[in-house]
Formats: structure tokens, sequence, C-alpha cells
């Protein structure tokens, strides 16, 4: 049996069906909770905002017009809020230094190092990198966005995408080999 | 990537393209490119390697932030429940959507049949026109409007075989067009733009109408 499509949940969503609501939300909530979080880091705020994406999704279902996938859209309003509660417009991205300073690093590198591990070591970096880089590698590694998507979910071209994916892969590399790692 | 002003090389495009290439997300024609381009490139093939690391352990990371309490979702539903019933949208208000509703029903039969036909030529054919009966449609829920011939003239449009349903009800929007009945064989639309009187601006509309042409490819007044 083939599940209804999220267009199709869409479309009864906005004719008021909170079934179609209830499905839409178990479906993605967990996924758009995550990014949110990797966003805002603070659990109880990206709780309540996951609320209000799903509440602007109950309100504004009629006007999805299905230029992009519903998980993309989903994803947009998300970072929407999510930029909005660290006050900041959404258009200016995210200042790279400023979103060093939210960093929650227990420790360096250096001393993870040392657990030998080197996946440990490898999420540690991704804790590590800007909150603009790391918005881009969660698009693309765990949100499986397309080039295109990825442009439509944060505002930029999509030769910006690459660009900034290839710098976002680059400052991972340089985390790494400063933790000692070397890529080999 | 290096430089700003130069166009980058084959290889460096192509190795922007892997982390799209290890999560599955480029188009095919990309994804054979970027195959093509590994396995003559050893140090392509590494990086690649790289990349499919930090795409497992990104993976990894997001799965281990857990999941939401239940607190969201009764917030949610809190609210939902707050804002009371919904009235029921008159469907004839929301015409993008319940043509984004309606043409997707027959989007298997009618794309199909639109990518058939794509290379004929374009005959209007009279005999067509008389199967039109708006008054019979029982399209579902999706209701179509009904015809008066004082309310402006039909004109019949067939969609271009690469418009998408986005694209076609962007095009309804713009011209404040309604769909006033069922596709006819060929898949000919009839629809109807309101405030048309003159001939003057029947023939401007149509016209118009002409230059969408990655939207409709054919355009004719109903006479």
């Amino acid at each position: 049996m083939q599940a209804t499509s999220d267009e199709a949940l869409i479309a009864r969503i906005a004719s008021g069906d909170r079934l179609a609501m209830q499905v839409l939300f178990a479906r993605h909530h967990v996924r758009i909770y995550r990014f949110v979080l990797r966003l805002v880091r603070d659990q109880w705020k990206a709780e309540d905002l996951i609320s209000e994406v799903f509440l602007d999704v109950w309100r504004q279902a009629d006007r999805f017009e299905g230029r992009s996938t519903v998980s993309t859209w989903l994803l947009a309003i998300a970072r929407f809020k999510a930029l909005s509660a660290l006050r900041r417009k959404p258009e200016e991205g995210l200042d790279e230094d400023a979103a060093l300073e939210i960093e929650d690093l227990a420790d360096n590198p250096e001393v993870t190092l040392e657990k030998k591990d080197r996946s440990a070591v490898i999420r540690k970096c991704l804790m590590g990198l800007s909150a603009e880089h790391r918005e881009i590698i969660d698009l693309v590694y765990y949100h499986e966005k397309s080039v295109e998507e990825v442009a439509k979910i944060v505002g930029i071209p999509e030769n910006t995408v690459k660009t900034r994916m290839f710098y976002a892969r680059k400052k991972l590399a340089e985390m790494l080999k400063a933790a000692g790692l070397e890529q080999e | 990537m290096n430089t700003i002003n130069q166009e980058p090389s084959e290889r460096e495009q192509v190795e922007a393209l892997l982390p799209w290439h290890a999560a599955g997300t480029l188009s095919r024609r990309e994804a054979e490119r970027v195959e093509r381009a590994l396995a003559g490139d050893r140090e392509l093939a590494r990086q690649f390697e790289l990349v499919r690391e930090e795409l497992y352990e990104t993976i990894h990371l997001n799965e281990s932030l857990g999941t939401p309490s239940t607190r969201a979702v009764q917030k949610l539903f809190a609210a939902i429940e707050a804002e009371g019933p919904r009235a029921p949208k008159r469907r004839s208000f929301d015409l993008a959507g319940r043509l984004a509703t309606f043409l997707s029903r027959f989007a298997p039969r009618t794309l199909a049949y639109v990518a058939a036909a794509g290379g004929l030529a374009i005959v209007v054919q009279g005999a067509m026109l008389t199967k039109w009966a708006v008054k019979e449609q029982t399209a579902n829920e999706f209701t179509l409007a009904s015809q008066s011939s004082s309310e402006g003239p039909s004109i019949m449009v067939r969609f271009a075989p690469g418009a998408t349903v986005s694209d076609i009800t962007s095009f309804l929007a713009a011209y404040k067009a309604q769909l006033i009945a069922r596709p006819e064989p060929g898949n000919f639309y009839q629809i109807r733009i309101s405030g048309l009187k003159s001939a003057d601006e029947i023939a401007t509309i149509v016209g118009k109408i002409q230059r969408e042409s990655k939207v409709v490819d054919f355009v004719a007044v109903r006479e």
C-alpha cells in the first residue's frame, strides 16, 4: 500500500483535516527538530520552534504551491524561525565569528584525539564548525537535499551552495588536521 | 573553486559535486559524470572516500541528537484546537490549489498523452469542440466553473509537455483564468479570462499567451 504523499497531506490540511496534520507531523517532526536544534542549540527552544513551524503549516497549507518538496518547504520555514529566534534576519545568513561564540565544545579537538577515536574526532569537528557550515553540511548529508533544494532553503544561488559546501569541507579538513587527524 | 574570476576546471566542478554524489541527490546525468571522473582519478576517488566518511559521521551525529518530547506535539495541537474548526474554504476562491489537485489527478494520463502528442502538428478540430458539455462535469471534488458566454469568450489552450503543474497553476493565476471544462482529446483545455470584452482585448491576451511558450504550446479563441 502506498503511503499518502506529503503533497496530498498538505491538500487535506488546507481543508482542515487534523488527522492529516498528525500524519505530516509524525513523518517530519524529528528531522525538523534536529535541524532546528543544530541551529539554536537549545532543546526547549527547538521544541517550541517545531510547534511553531507546524502551526504555520496548518495555517498556510493552502498557500503551498508545490514549487518544492514539502520537506524542503518545512526546512525553509524552520530555518527562518530558528534564525528569527536567534534574532537574526535570514538574508544576513549566519556570521561565522558570531556563530562560533555559541559553540559548545566541551573540549578542544586535541583533547578528543587522545581518545583515539577517529569517528568521535570527526563528529567533534563537525560540531565545531560555524553554524553556517554546519547548516549546509546537515542539509546535504543528513537531510539529503540537492543543490537546488539547498538554494531554496537557504536563499542563496546554486553556485554559492556549492562554494559554501566546498569551504565547509575545507574548514572541516583544517580542523581535523589540527586535531591530528590526517586525511589519508 | 580556488578563484573567483576563473572558471573552475572540470575536475574542480566534479569535486564540488562529490558531497551530493555521496548523498545520492545528483541527477542521473551528473552522477554518471562524477562516476566517470572517479574511475580515472585516484586522488578524486580518495576525496570521495573522505566525503563518504563525513556523510556517515554527519548522519551519526544527527541521529544522536534524540527526539523532541511530547511537549512539542501537545503544544501544536493545543494551538490548533484553540483556533477552532476551520471554515471550509470555497474552492472557487482557491484557484491555484484546486487546479493543482485537479491537474494532478489527470497527470499520468494527461502528461503521457501530451508527451506522445508533442511532435504532432497542432490542429484544432471543430468536432472536438462539440463534445464540450460543461454542465455534465463530475470531476470528483473539483467543480469546474460554469460557462456563460456573458462572462467572456472561452479560450482553448494546450499546455506544453514540459510545463509542470506549478507552471500551469501559476500561469492560470497570472491571467486570472478559470478552467471551464475537462480536457478534450488532444489535451486541449478551455479557459475563461474574466473581464475580456472587446476583440482587441481578446487578441492582446491571446498574443500574450502565445508568448508563454514554456507553458502553453497552443492557444486559440473558441468561436
